[in-house]
């Protein structure tokens, strides 16, 4: 699977997962309201130039944004028409400013260390009956099932594909999701057989 | 929560960022239309687990993408998503899917279908726009109104996926459908 996360040993690398999300947080704040399109085109060239020290690899993470482009020409259009063209630049250049940081973020950050800071962001929510440890598990199964799931998905799309010249229909996601589900149950009874207990409280002890 | 609920939740989940990854199937009277089949994933969520179950494979899923994995249409992910004008629409993912389950499952008139679809399109589409719009107007700094004009253009593509929502979980998805019914 893509990862989000880029290797490098930059400054932003080091820093610790957390400051940057303070960081990001108040960032968000801060660029709010500042409306000088000029500013806010500064601001993007330095975080242009923070890609580029990436070499390659930065300008296709670049490229990945360039989805965005048509809705943002969609609001500048908006924008241009409800109020003058100076606001609608600003406007697109203030949302690329902060989509372009937060991704720096994220290739500059491994998934265990992001995932820890959201733990410990969690953390209060524990009282109110959230298991930190299950959240862990839930999202180590979720990027394991999305290679499992798209591999099933393509293996029945091309059995459908050598036996019909109709393209696959309604019945093609029927079959796929029983078989999806019943993988799931079978995950389960796996998880139960080794002695994993959702929750404590639960736990049946074999003496 | 059982574990086979925590693993169906993971599931779900997972089958969201699938259908981020695939092309979705094509549905000829949806020509033209833009359609990202993540919506979809939200309303069966709800359907196929009920409000509560639904929601959190909603929120897992959201949390997996903050998390940087790609998984949402066009291989994005990460934290910019949520700095995204369409933020709102993400976030309103996570209630959408629990009304969608708990409009579901109270009694309606009229039978299984048109209790599924009306489901679906108020949660996967009332709620999810109710989110969505006005985020979309902050960012974006953009009247309500005409915000809410934009966000019309999706309207006939996510009443289609409604459709197929209330089509799936009435027929070939049956089975699952009732048996978290007798599961809660």
């Amino acid at each position: 699977m893509i990862a989000g996360y880029i290797e490098r040993d930059g400054l932003i690398h080091r820093l610790p997962a957390g400051v940057k999300l303070g960081g990001l947080a108040l960032m968000s704040v801060l660029v709010l309201p500042v409306s000088n399109p000029w500013l806010l085109g500064g601001l993007l060239a330095g975080i242009v130039f923070v890609y580029a020290s990436f070499g390659r690899v930065g300008w296709l993470r670049l490229r990945r944004w360039a989805a965005l482009l048509p809705l943002l020409a969609f609001i500048a259009l908006l924008q241009v028409w409800a109020a003058a063209w100076p606001a609608a630049l600003a406007s697109v250049l203030r949302i690329l400013v902060m989509v372009l940081v937060a991704d720096l973020v994220t290739l500059s950050t491994r998934l265990q260390d992001m995932m820890d800071v959201f733990t410990a962001l969690l953390s209060p929510f524990a009282r109110l009956g959230l298991d930190v440890k299950r959240l862990a598990l839930a999202v180590a199964l979720v990027l394991r099932f999305v290679p499992v799931l798209f591999a099933a998905w393509q293996g029945r799309s091309e059995a459908w594909r050598a036996r019909s010249p109709r393209r696959p229909g309604l019945v093609l996601i029927g079959t796929f999701f029983a078989g999806a589900l019943r993988m799931a149950d079978q995950v389960a009874e796996a998880l139960d057989a080794r002695g994993f207990s959702p929750s404590d409280r639960n736990r049946k002890d074999p003496a | 929560m059982e574990t086979r609920t925590l693993v169906r939740i993971a599931l779900m989940a997972a089958f969201m960022g699938v259908l981020g990854l695939v092309p979705p199937v094509p549905l000829p009277i949806a020509a033209g239309v833009p359609i990202t089949a993540q919506s979809l994933g939200v309303m069966l969520a709800g359907l196929i687990l009920g409000g509560r179950a639904g929601a959190a494979a909603v929120a897992l899923f959201l949390l997996v993408v903050a998390l940087g994995a790609p998984l949402l249409s066009g291989g994005r992910g990460g934290l910019g998503v949520f700095a995204m004008p369409s933020a709102g629409y993400l976030l309103g993912y996570i209630p959408a899917a629990y009304v969608t389950g708990v409009l579901a499952r109270a009694s309606w008139p009229g039978g299984d279908f048109p209790r599924a679809f009306l489901a679906a399109v108020a949660g996967g589409i009332g709620v999810v726009y109710l989110c969505g719009i006005p985020v979309l107007a902050a960012i974006a700094g953009l009247p309500l109104l005409k915000a809410a004009l934009g966000s019309a253009a999706f309207l006939p593509g996510d009443l289609i996926k409604a459709l197929g929502a209330a089509l799936l979980v009435t027929t070939v998805l049956k089975p699952w459908w009732s048996a978290a019914d007798t599961a809660r």
